[in-house]
């Protein structure tokens, strides 16, 4: 038969759990399906797929057709494959090390640019006010109060400026963009071309002129250094303000088990926006657990295994098109009609599991407090008093976790996050807890639920290895329906932006004095 | 009964004749009225048409003079003596079947089951 020659993951499926039944069925299967096409005319033909694409397919996704049992029978127990190390792994480890050495480059280019053009930006005007003392000294017209008090003003406003641009660029860089940030780029240009040009008023003017005029000169410095102030407030309005007011509410939903928020934003970009995301991802979703998902793929799986379909008038008859469209048809006809009990082994496997999870959760809290009575914190006269045999938190924590870490370990088990919290960090924990008078709730609070993802070690982070796959440019801006994706490396977080609708208001007026009120009466007289 | 106000109201009526009946020092009608201009229409477990107003008999006593002369409770009472009692409050309306001058009172009463028979009847005779 064919299906013993190629290995597939459905026959294999089936082949352990059927056994000898398999071809039985089958062949039940086809004399039902041919004799109710002799009786109604509800029944779908099944023709003539061969079996080359269908076990083509499943050999692609054979290794997750397994289910769970599978991995507790294997030897090699190294948690989930996103985390064991392989051929792959490295390879893209290394690719990660070239990339971030690529980015910091970037980095570094922008950075002494940027360095670049704020010196040229401050040496400006004190260059203007040097140069005339410097190339014609003596024919220079001395300065008088009004002068010097331009001086002042002129230190002054540099000296602003100098904290404004502290305080706006020099920030610790949040992240590294796909493309340059467009406003940031169009502000340099922006100031580059206007000192620039004041430069080359100043050389054709008053350097080749030299021109004796000194306040006037004072007066130009004094101008420049307005003006660059007035771009540095077009920068805070286009680099901070615009988008502080929400415009659009994007929805984010993780692609694997369907998490979602909604959050609001105002006028970006597709790559600040994704940013901004991110950003309130790490501190909302609860931490990626891929561990929970295999339940449902081995039920999917478990509904295409028992079905096969046979080409029984032999191969290269129909096109290739018609082939794939009649073989799902055949499947789905196929499906529609066999009595499907899944929906019964889920509702009992979810009420066992519910109820083993809270079977170790009660015995995991009870473990935990009794472990917690076992210190006591020492007072400060009693310190001094009896230095016996006194513990500092993290030798206190390593004497009462062996008491409740087998508990705990059975119920990480059970809700299959044992990958996410190692010994070493539960003991920090349980240090950190003692140290701030926790209760033993408060230390178990973390375990019991999931939380954000910046609570776990930073190896769940996965923050550099996010792609933003967007079919619009992603330095345009946000618009109504605008759908984009981010993919880190085992889920992508789908977002879709909506704008918020633009809202018409008019106005009532009720005098306080109109509300009055009546009595209702029924009443009955008999005449 | 629905009415649309400001236009003139049509309905099948019965015309009804009581007589009262003196106790002691009063004259009795037997029935009990309900509803009014002043009252609250929609507390009105009779009336079609929730927000009419008009004056209903809510309990009759049985073995009465109301009872006697073919009062029945649900009734809606378009005239009393000649008056329009359609747009009265509750206190008008009392007074005027009350009037201790007036033995007889003659009530114009409108109920549901009078359209509907001289619908039917009418269809008959269309049919006829």
């Amino acid at each position: 038969m064919d299906t013993e020659s190629t290995y597939s993951g459905y026959s294999y499926y089936s082949g352990r759990s059927r056994g000898s039944h398999r071809h039985g069925e089958r062949s039940r299967d086809r004399h039902k399906s041919r004799s109710k096409d002799s009786r109604s005319e509800k029944s779908v033909t099944i023709n003539t797929p061969p079996a080359e694409p269908l076990l083509g397919d499943s050999a692609v996704r054979g290794e997750q057709v397994q289910d769970d049992n599978w991995g507790e029978t294997t030897t090699a127990v190294t948690g989930t494959s996103e985390h064991s190390l392989s051929q792959e792994d490295i390879v893209r480890i290394t690719k990660d090390l070239e990339d971030s050495v690529g980015l910091d480059c970037r980095r570094y280019f922008t950075l002494t640019l940027a360095v670049i053009l704020g010196l040229l930006v401050f040496l400006t005007p004190l260059a203007f006010l040097v140069l005339p003392h410097l190339l014609w000294p003596e024919r220079l017209q001395s300065c008088g109060t009004a002068c010097e008090g331009l001086f002042i003003s002129v230190a002054f406003k540099l000296l602003i400026l100098l904290l404004a641009v502290w305080a706006l660029f020099f920030r610790p860089p949040r992240a590294g963009l796909p493309r340059v940030f467009v406003f940031r780029a169009l502000l340099a240009v922006l100031v580059l071309l206007f000192v620039v040009s004041y430069w080359l008023f100043y050389g054709v003017r008053i350097l080749d002129s030299q021109d004796e005029n000194y306040q006037g000169i004072v007066q130009y410095a004094v101008s420049l250094v307005d003006a660059l102030l007035f771009i540095h407030y077009l920068a805070i309005v286009l680099l901070e303000l615009r988008q502080l007011q929400p415009c659009f509410s994007v929805c984010v939903t993780r692609s694997t088990d369907g998490e979602t928020r909604h959050y609001n934003l105002g006028q970006l970009s597709i790559q600040r926006a994704a940013l901004a995301i991110l950003e309130h991802y790490y501190c909302d979703f609860s931490v990626h657990n891929p561990a929970l998902l295999s339940a449902s793929k081995s039920r999917a799986a478990k509904h295409l295994a028992g079905l096969k379909v046979y080409n029984v008038d032999g191969p290269g008859n129909n096109a290739a098109s018609g082939l794939a469209h009649s073989q799902s048809r055949a499947m789905i006809a196929a499906a529609a009609r066999r009595r499907d009990s899944s929906h019964n082994e889920l509702y009992y496997e979810e009420a066992e599991h519910e109820r083993r999870v809270r079977k170790r959760k009660a015995r995991l809290v009870v473990a935990v407090e009794e472990a917690f009575t076992h210190i006591k914190r020492m007072q400060e006269e009693e310190q001094k008093k009896a230095p016996g045999d006194v513990m500092d938190p993290r030798e206190a924590a390593q004497a009462i976790f062996p008491s409740m870490a087998r508990a705990l370990q059975k119920y990480l088990r059970t809700t299959k996050q044992q990958h996410c919290h190692s010994m070493e960090s539960i003991q920090q924990h349980l240090a950190f807890c003692i140290t701030n008078n926790m209760t033993p709730k408060a230390f178990l609070e973390s375990y019991l639920s999931p939380g954000p993802t910046l609570q776990y070690s930073r190896d769940h982070w996965l923050a550099r290895q996010w792609t933003l796959i967007s079919e619009a440019s992603v330095t345009s801006g946000l618009k109504d329906g605008t759908v984009f994706l981010l993919k880190c490396v085992d889920f992508n977080l789908v977002v879709t932006a909506k704008k918020i609708p633009y809202i018409q208001m008019s106005e009532e007026y009720i005098d306080p004095k109109s509300h009055k009120f009546v009595l209702r009466l029924q009443s009955e007289t008999s005449v | 009964m629905a009415y649309v106000p400001g236009n003139p109201v049509t309905a099948v009526v019965e015309r009804i004749e009581i007589q009262k009946l003196r106790e002691g020092e009063h004259l009795i009608l037997g029935f009990s009225i309900g509803g009014g201009i002043d009252q609250d229409p929609l507390q009105n477990p009779f009336s079609e048409d929730k927000t009419d107003k008009g004056v209903y008999v809510t309990r009759i006593t049985p073995g009465g003079p109301a009872d006697k002369a073919g009062l029945r409770k649900g009734d809606k009472i378009m005239q009393v003596n000649g008056w329009d009692v359609t747009m009265m409050t509750h206190d008008q309306a009392r007074k005027r079947l009350t009037k201790k001058k007036e033995d007889v009172v003659r009530l114009l009463v409108t109920r549901k089951s009078l359209e509907e028979a001289v619908k039917k009847s009418m269809g008959h005779s269309y049919k006829q």
